[in-house]
């Protein structure tokens, strides 16, 4: 009797309490922001198996240079990070050395180099202040995190890309700023950046706004993530080794335990 | 000296001057344990598991770890980017924190259901909301650390508590921060402590277990162990048991850690600390939120840093609170039904903690926040004088013989 009523009592328990944090971790993040809903898509690296799209990422990776990185910065990326989205060394030295960084030379001098594999992506402005006083005081943030950085970040960056509508009459937009149905307050500084072909292609995939909204997040949810892939092929290991491990230990114990049972 | 337990010669040298295996051996082998625990006292050695992961994990992130204002996000993300496995193990410590607070969470509502604080157990008890407290604080100041927008914020809201503190406030406040905002030298210290302070835990912990000890744990019904017919030796029956408590924990565990790193996390945390920019809403982590809600609830700044504190200063007095002799709440009708009403108005405490304060969350935490110190200051000592406590068995052994309904135990003890 007491057994399985305790039994009855621990699962419930068990129930709630991870109910409580459910409740709590999920509403603790949006109450950070209004209660805008998004579109959901369907994330190719969503999900406990999911991976990235290569040749999502890798256009992603021409709409932000051609695109985002005039405003923009990723200054935790480095150059060599995309080997792992598919390119190579000699692809990297060239797609790095576009760039230029400062230097010391022997002679002490403030002297311009390519920049190497091993650098970081070079930001557009030299630091905060000038970034601001070139956006009309807007900061454009850099976006090395940015999908980590907001509630449902994929989701909210898409919709941000393609949520640039005309604005309601009623509706006062200052000069400077830009209407967006998905931005908190609907005023955003960062003009509409994606318009039908834009960029270019090489594959021929259309570049559509909403295609190169696609792109660019699954791009920056890496950039975001990189160890995403890593981490869940380690989990699955993991995880298939603890099932293995609590069936063993439960019948052990079963077994240990039978003769006090018994009694 | 009489004749050695020990058979390899190494073994018996040490032990004959230094008697460390005796003492292993009489602890974690024969320690005679209640034959009658449930999982719920799988949760002691699940804290102690998390502890430990804490301290290695925290050990490790901290020879890569930069306390400074300028570094300090950007070598967090050198962690998750360029070490070697660097996303474990702070994804590990990240979300350690959390595990280890549902842990202990668990533990100390397993000890208020089963009345584990009452004599002789009370040093044992009050000992562990020690542990808590510098739980606490040790979990508080690791958040700072990352030097996230989250990180900044809330250190600047708590830390600031203490300026309610009147005459002398402001002037703790300064004498916490190193100056005359949170900045570099709070950092400095904040990593200082949360570096130390695990080490106060272990400590602690050691005097929790020699506590433990004294009289051996409680258990489900709550009655004292009568005879060797009623325990176990802690080997093999729970260190298996703990085993299996233990994979299940870290299956859970791991499915956090591998597939959703970030899902008790504030994804402001990965923008780095600005003090010029305010976060719409500052939330504490999800653990404190019971108590930030108690916080907020008491519309006077010191009265609610008062009430938040007394929330917990109420359970170092809770033995003498609850004056019932009988200590399972198997036997306690009334007090088993307001325990539940306790457990769940704690999750409605930690569910307003995460709403913004306006509207009918004020209503609903003052309401909350009422009841709690209402179950523990009024109903608790009152309650004995109300109750009728059903019949004890007379042993342990005896209910776990399979005829042990009530009736019968209440027979037998007619007979005596």
């Amino acid at each position: 009797m007491n057994r399985v009523s305790s039994c009855f009592f621990s699962r419930n328990i068990l129930k709630l309490f991870f109910s409580l944090v459910i409740i709590c971790s999920s509403n603790s993040s949006f109450a950070a922001g209004e209660k805008i809903s998004y579109p959901q898509l369907n994330w190719s690296f969503a999900g406990i198996l999911g991976t990235f799209d290569r040749t999502s990422q890798q256009r992603g990776l021409q709409v932000y240079k051609e695109v985002c990185s005039g405003c923009h910065g990723m200054r935790l990326l480095a150059y060599r990070n995309l080997k792992s989205i598919g390119y190579n060394d000699d692809e990297i030295k060239a797609f790095a050395a576009e760039n230029t960084v400062n230097t010391i030379n022997d002679d002490g001098e403030i002297v311009e180099r390519p920049a190497r594999p091993s650098d970081k992506f070079v930001s557009p402005y030299p630091n905060d202040k000038a970034a601001r006083a070139a956006n009309g005081g807007a900061y454009p943030p850099d976006l090395s995190l940015i999908v980590k950085a907001r509630p449902d970040g994929a989701n909210y960056l898409h919709a941000l890309l393609t949520g640039y509508v005309e604005a309601p009459a009623e509706k006062n937009v200052p000069d400077g700023m830009y209407y967006n149905k998905y931005y908190s307050g609907n005023l955003i500084g960062m003009p509409q950046p994606l318009y039908d072909d834009g960029v270019e292609y090489a594959d021929g995939t259309k570049a559509t706004p909403y295609q190169m909204a696609k792109d660019v997040t699954a791009f920056l949810a890496w950039a975001s993530e990189p160890e995403m892939e890593d981490r869940k092929r380690l989990g699955i290991s993991v995880m298939l080794f603890l099932l293995l491990l609590t069936a063993l230990s439960y019948f052990a114990m079963k077994q240990i335990w039978a003769p006090i049972k018994k009694q | 000296m009489s004749k050695s337990k020990f058979k390899n010669p190494v073994v018996k040298w040490i032990d004959y001057r230094l008697p460390i295996f005796s003492f292993m051996d009489h602890e974690l082998n024969h320690y005679p344990t209640p034959k009658n625990l449930n999982y719920f006292w799988n949760f002691g050695s699940l804290a102690g598991f998390a502890l430990v992961t804490m301290i290695v994990s925290g050990i490790v992130l901290s020879m890569n770890y930069t306390a400074h204002v300028d570094y300090a996000f950007d070598s967090v993300e050198r962690i998750m980017r360029d070490v070697n496995h660097g996303w474990l193990i702070r994804y590990i410590h990240m979300n350690g924190a959390s595990f280890f607070f549902i842990v202990v969470y668990i533990h100390i509502f397993r000890g208020l259901y089963y009345g584990s604080y009452k004599a002789p157990r009370e040093l044992l008890w009050i000992l562990g909301v020690l542990i808590l407290l510098l739980m606490m604080a040790t979990a508080f100041m690791g958040y700072v650390l990352p030097w996230g927008q989250m990180s900044f914020w809330g250190a600047t809201v708590i830390t600031n508590l203490f300026s309610a503190i009147p005459f002398v406030g402001e002037s703790i406040v300064t004498w916490l921060w190193g100056g005359f905002s949170v900045d570099n030298s709070t950092l400095n210290r904040f990593f200082s402590l949360h570096f130390v302070l695990p080490f106060v835990i272990v400590g602690v912990v050691i005097l929790h277990l020699i506590a433990l000890h004294r009289f051996g744990s409680n258990n489900p019904i709550g009655i004292d162990v009568r005879g060797t017919q009623d325990t176990v030796p802690f080997s093999p029956y729970y260190t298996i048991k703990d085993l299996f408590g233990l994979s299940v924990f870290l299956s859970f565990f791991a499915a956090a850690v591998f597939f959703f790193p970030n899902f008790m996390g504030h994804p402001d945390n990965y923008i780095e600390a600005n003090p010029m920019v305010t976060p719409a809403h500052i939330v504490p982590e999800w653990y404190f939120l019971p108590f930030y809600a108690i916080l907020r609830a008491i519309p006077d700044k010191l009265g609610g840093v008062l009430f938040m504190f007394g929330a917990i200063a109420v359970l170092f007095v809770l033995p003498w609170l609850d004056r019932s002799p009988v200590r399972s709440s198997q036997f306690r009708p009334i007090f088993k039904i307001f325990f539940w009403i306790l457990f769940l108005d704690c999750i409605l405490l930690g569910y307003l903690g995460a709403m913004p304060a306006e509207g009918i969350y004020v209503i609903l935490s003052r309401i909350a926040t009422a009841y709690y110190f209402f179950h523990f200051l009024i109903l608790f000592p009152l309650l004995p004088y109300i109750e009728k406590t059903k019949p004890l068995p007379i042993s342990i052994s005896e209910p776990i013989l399979g005829g042990g309904s009530t009736a019968s135990a209440f027979a037998v003890r007619e007979k005596k």
